[in-house]
Parts: structure tokens; C-alpha cells; sequence
């Protein structure tokens, strides 16, 4: 078959040029200057500072909003988690819907796009720079954020198109767009345009090449150096195979086995805690004392709060907007349950698996600490770690301390969830695509073999620079989301009461 | 109160032979039959973010499907035989589901095909019949 051949010819040339390492090398440096020099101002600019601050400006903008939604929505992250439990279990679902795309189905979804490399390896950067501090204000920016998912995803629902032959397409492109123009606002579809564009350069960085990149790190941290091109191509291959040749058996298996892979991630670190239980009590005392004294790291406690909260926006990417494309497509009558749904996200991804992977790297003891101080000791801006490594790599001594063979299995949940992050994201950018240029096969293509050929340089470069723009992608997306979200959130403060009138007066019903 | 009769029907042999049973039965007892097909399907399912996009419109084909090809031939052969005939087609866990349309539907009986696969096949993967004979709450006739 015409995908079976691709696959089959993209391996048979990466293979062969393993061969010849030498060239293969410098292919990866000067893949990895064109690629540093391109983005470098992009970066420069939204991760500048506050002046006389080492505040970058982004992290105030998500933070802030996230406080902001929290307190106006009255703390609705923890008022509604108990409902939003009942709303995925299936209780308010009307059995005569049966066979339409269930909460649980939208929320999986969302999540197998968000729990990525960020959650593994996105954690050891974090904690390697900020401290176990970075771990407080990474769990304090999840439960926040949660309120942010929660603004967006109803607006998805709300101001989504619902098209003649029953598809769907949402998502802030389309609520910047309708919302704004219901409310007599101008500039929705200026807003709504620079947030396609900006989703289409997330898509490429933290949907693809951050993935692609920590998934080749962790490969060749077990069979060996060699040149993270072939991987890319390999890994391109496969996600050619599946969004353009639509060989949906891949993407199949893979949504199948994503959430049993997360579950013993969870579950593996869940043991490591158990067995160091005597330990659990100083790792929160590192956590709390590093999270408002720093202990030593670089930029002391706003060092470690940086980092808590770019982690944590990057990985449960609350207020990027992405979620709201994917929550879009469920069938309800009531926008505001897919805002209750979605606000388990970031808590799953950030506040248990984030924390999950963050306490496994202090209780292993993988940052060196300075006895005669407390603090820890750093280099070049990090923290030194007991084998030297950092990103999975720091993660994946963490666990190999406590279960020798985990770095494999760690290998192949790195590649699963690398990959469903990527089918994901790929799914996101698209929809991006085709707002800004329209539906068409040929358009879709384009977009698509971009997408594959990303995969490639991520996989190539540098952790610094993809991750520089990786982050720096997706916080644009979430400067122009949350100035939608702004504008937009008394529409869902409405949405809102309305619901929980009715829903305690029993008009709406319970089924279960 | 007419009695009525659920047939639970996906198209198979083993439902023909169900629904012929029924027939006969309806025809001295002058119940009506209804006849209920049950796609499989999951709340708990993973989708990809194209297949969630997609659902929608999945499902209507799906239904008119199921409709045009499994049921409505079946609708025939029992209006053929003179006997008041209804259907329905639901999603959901098939063996949940027919037990659940048997309680709604207030019937009288549920009859439903047994497929004969070997013993042992049936003893690791379970039949649809065996659990409905386990969970149903009106009495079930298994036609083999």
C-alpha cells in the first residue's frame, strides 16, 4: 500500500545515511543554527522582561488572567469539580444521545493533547532551573488555570460553526470572531486571525518539534548517540503515514494505549512515593521552602515561580485556547458543561501528573544539594543533578533509581505520548490553517507536509532553542486568546447562572 | 394491555431464527413485536480530535444504515405476516441496552439468537445471550 511504501523508503534513507555519521552530524548543527538565529527575536520579544525586572511579561499576562477568571467565576474550579466528576461519568447524559461524542470522549481527547513531553520532560526543566520550588507554583498555576479552561471551553461550544453535513468547527478563531461581532466589538477578526497564525507556530513548536526532540533524547539516551534528524524523519514518516495518508489504525492504537501508558506512569511514580514515604514530608518541605526562599537557584523565588508557572501554562496549556478546539466538538445543549468538563484538565496534567513527576525527582535526590548550606547547588544557571542530566533525561535517572528497567518503558510512554501530542496538535494547526486559507485538499496537504517537516528539524535541534520557541508560540497564543476571554467572559458568566439555576430548580435532568 | 414482544436483532442468522420464533409465538398470542437493534458503542471510548469532529455526522450515517440495511427488511417480514411491528435502534453496551428497552418497553418477552460458537470461545469472551439471560428482568427466550 502507497503508506506501507513511504514508511518503508523514508526508514530505508534514514538507515542508510546512519551510515554516514559524520555528515549526519553536522546536518543536526546547521539545522540547529538556521533554526536558533530564525526565531531568536521571537523569542527575545515575549519572554522579555518587566525593565529593572528578570519578570518576563507573559508570565504576569497568564497569571494574571488566571486569577482574574478565577475570582470573577467566584472560585468555579472548586465549586464545580464535584458536578464536573458526575457531568464525565455520563449522569446528565440523555440516553437518546447515546452514540454522540460523550464528555468523557471530548475530555480524553484533550487530554491526549496535552499530557505530552511536557508533563515528563517539560517538569525536569523546570525543577533543574527552578528548584523543587518551581513544583508549588507550577500546582498553584494548574488550579488557577483551571479556571481559564473553563472560560474557554464554553465559549468553543457556544460560538462554534455547525456545518450542513454534521460537522463542527470551533474554537477561538471562531468565538474571537462571532463573539466579539454579537457584542458590537471591533477587531474579532483581526484578534481571530493573529491567533491562527500564532496556533499555526504552536502547533509546529510545542506540538511537534518539543515532542519530537525529548522523544529523540530519551531514544538515544538507551540505544546511543546518534543524529536526531533520523529519528525525525523516522517520526515524520509515521505522522505522514497517519494525517495525510489517513491511516487512522496508527492514531487508533495509539489513543488506546496513551491512557494506559499515563496511568502507569502515574501509577510507577505513586510506588517510588509509597517507598520513600519517610521521605514525602522533607520533599514538601523542599517544595514550600524552595518556593518562597528559592534555596540557592537561579533568580532565588521569582527564579523558581518563572519556572513553576511556564511549565505549568505549557504543559495544561489553560488560556492557550487549543482545548476549546477539541471540546467544540461535543453535542450538547448546554456550552457551559464543556467548560465543567474541560476544568479537570489542567488538574489531571498539572496538579497529579506534573506533581507526580516533580516529587519523583526530589525524592530520588537527583538535585544536588550543598550540605553545609541547604541550598542547592547550581551552574550555569541550573541546578547540578546527580548524573548530569536534565530534561527526560533528569526524569528518567529519577525513575531508573527506583525500577532499573523503567527508562525503557519510560522510551516507549516518551514516543506514545509524543506522538498523540502530536496528532493532536497537528489536528489544531490545521483547523488554524484552514480558517486563514480556507477548506481545500490542497490546502490541508500543505499545511500537513509543513507540519511533518517540522518534526524533523525538532528532532534535530537543540533542547534550548526548541523549547525557547516552543514555549514562545504557545504563550502568543494565549496573549490573544486571553484578550478574547476578557471581552468575552461576561457571555459566560451568564451562560453560567442560568445553568446552575436550572439546574437546581431540577429542571435539568439527571439520568443516572 | 397488548403484550409485546422484544426481538433483538443485528442482521444475523442466529436474530432471523429469534425474530421467525417470535413470529410464531405472536401469531397465536397475538402480541405485536418490537424489534431492537443495538449498535456497540462506549461513553469511554478514545477518539482522535478528527473522529470527534467527524462523530456527528458519523453517527447520522450509522443510524440510517443500521435502518435501511438491518432493520427495516426485518419490519418487513413481520408486516408480511400480518402481526403490529415497531422498531428501535439505540447505541450503547448491546446486552445493557436490550435489557434496558425490555423494562422501558414493559414486554411481556425477549427473545434474542444464540450464535453457537464453541463452548470455550463463549467461556473466555461471553455471548451477548448468556449475559442477557443473567441481567434482563423480563423473561428471555434464547433461540439457538
Amino acid at each position: 500500500m502507497q503508506n506501507n511504501k513511504i514508511i518503508a523508503g523514508v526508514t530505508a534513507i534514514g538507515l542508510a545515511l546512519l551510515s554516514s555519521s559524520a555528515a549526519a552530524q553536522s546536518v543536526d548543527e546547521t539545522v540547529n543554527q538556521i533554526f536558533s538565529s530564525a526565531t531568536g527575536w521571537f523569542v527575545s520579544f515575549i519572554f522579555s522582561p518587566f525593565p529593572g525586572t528578570s519578570f518576563p511579561w507573559i508570565v504576569a499576562w497568564l497569571v494574571v488572567a488566571a486569577t482574574v477568571f478565577t475570582f470573577y467565576f467566584v472560585f468555579i474550579q472548586f465549586r464545580a469539580f464535584p458536578h464536573s466528576i458526575s457531568l464525565v461519568k455520563g449522569d446528565y447524559s440523555d440516553p437518546n444521545d447515546a452514540g454522540e461524542v460523550s464528555h468523557f470522549q471530548a475530555l480524553a481527547t484533550a487530554l491526549s493533547g496535552t499530557v505530552g513531553l511536557g508533563n515528563i520532560a517539560g517538569v525536569a526543566v523546570a525543577v533543574g532551573i527552578g528548584g523543587p520550588g518551581a513544583t508549588f507554583w507550577m500546582i498553584l498555576a494548574g488550579l488557577m488555570g483551571m479556571a481559564s479552561k473553563f472560560t474557554e471551553c464554553t465559549l468553543g461550544v457556544k460560538y462554534r460553526n455547525e456545518y450542513e453535513d454534521g460537522t463542527v468547527s470551533g474554537g477561538p478563531m471562531y468565538y474571537l470572531t462571532k463573539g466579539f461581532a454579537e457584542r458590537g466589538l471591533p477587531g474579532g477578526r483581526i484578534l481571530a486571525v493573529l491567533f491562527s497564525i500564532f496556533c499555526i507556530l504552536g502547533a509546529l513548536g510545542g506540538g511537534n518539534m518539543f515532542q519530537a526532540n525529548q522523544a529523540h533524547q530519551q531514544i538515544s539516551g538507551i540505544v546511543g548517540g546518534y543524529p536526531g534528524w533520523i529519528t525525525g524523519v523516522i517520526f515524520a514518516g509515521v505522522v505522514f503515514a497517519v494525517i495525510v495518508g489517513g491511516l487512522k489504525s496508527i492514531a487508533r492504537v495509539t489513543e488506546k494505549v496513551v491512557p494506559f501508558m499515563g496511568i502507569m506512569y502515574v501509577g510507577a511514580a505513586l510506588v517510588i512515593l509509597v517507598v520513600n514515604a519517610d521521605q514525602i514530608g522533607w520533599a514538601f518541605g523542599q517544595i514550600i521552602a524552595g518556593a518562597f526562599t528559592g534555596l540557592g537557584v537561579a533568580g532565588g523565588m521569582v527564579g523558581a515561580l518563572i519556572q513553576g508557572f511556564k511549565r505549568a501554562a505549557f504543559s495544561n496549556e489553560a488560556g492557550v485556547g487549543s482545548a476549546a478546539i477539541a471540546h467544540s466538538a461535543v453535542r450538547t445543549k448546554e456550552p457551559i458543561t464543556e467548560g465543567f468538563v474541560s476544568l479537570l484538565e489542567p488538574f489531571i496534567d498539572t496538579v497529579v501528573i506534573c506533581t507526580m513527576t516533580a516529587l519523583v525527582i526530589i525524592i530520588t535526590g537527583q538535585l544536588t544539594i550543598d550540605a553545609a548550606t541547604g541550598n542547592y547547588i547550581t551552574e550555569g544557571g541550573r541546578i547540578v543533578t546527580a548524573t548530569g542530566a536534565s530534561g527526560v533525561g533528569l526524569t528518567s535517572a529519577a525513575f531508573e533509581s527506583a525500577f532499573s528497567w523503567f527508562p525503557y518503558v519510560l522510551a516507549i510512554a516518551v514516543v506514545l505520548f509524543a506522538f498523540s501530542t502530536m496528532i493532536s496538535w497537528s489536528y489544531y494547526g490545521l483547523k488554524a490553517w484552514t480558517y486563514l486559507f480556507g477548506e481545500g485538499k490542497n490546502k490541508e496537504i500543505t499545511f500537513k507536509v509543513i507540519f511533518c517537516i517540522f518534526v524533523v528539524i525538532g528532532a534535530a535541534a537543540n533542547l534550548g532553542p526548541v523549547i525557547d520557541f516552543s514555549d514562545a508560540a504557545i504563550f502568543a497564543m494565549a496573549v490573544v486568546n486571553i484578550i478574547g476571554l476578557y471581552f468575552l467572559m461576561p457571555v459566560v458568566k451568564r451562560e453560567l447562572n442560568s445553568y446552575l439555576s436550572r439546574l437546581e430548580t431540577g429542571e435539568i435532568k439527571k439520568f443516572k | 394491555m397488548s403484550t409485546k414482544y422484544i426481538v433483538a436483532c443485528d442482521g444475523s442468522q442466529a436474530s432471523a431464527r429469534a425474530l421467525q420464533f417470535a413470529i410464531d409465538q405472536a401469531r397465536t398470542s397475538g402480541a405485536s413485536i418490537l424489534i431492537a437493534h443495538v449498535l456497540e458503542w462506549s461513553p469511554y471510548s478514545f477518539l482522535t480530535p478528527e473522529e470527534l469532529e467527524e462523530r456527528h455526522k458519523r453517527r447520522s450515517e450509522e443510524l440510517k444504515r443500521a435502518q435501511k440495511a438491518v432493520v427495516d427488511p426485518l419490519v418487513d417480514s413481520v408486516v408480511s405476516e400480518g402481526i403490529k411491528v415497531d422498531s428501535v435502534i439505540k447505541y450503547g453496551h448491546v446486552a445493557e441496552t436490550l435489557a434496558d428497552i425490555a423494562e422501558q418497553e414493559a414486554a411481556s418477552q425477549l427473545f434474542i439468537g444464540r450464535t453457537g460458537h464453541s463452548s470455550l470461545a463463549v467461556r473466555v469472551f461471553g455471548s451477548v445471550a448468556g449475559v442477557m439471560a443473567q441481567i434482563v428482568t423480563v423473561p428471555c427466550t434464547i433461540v439457538p
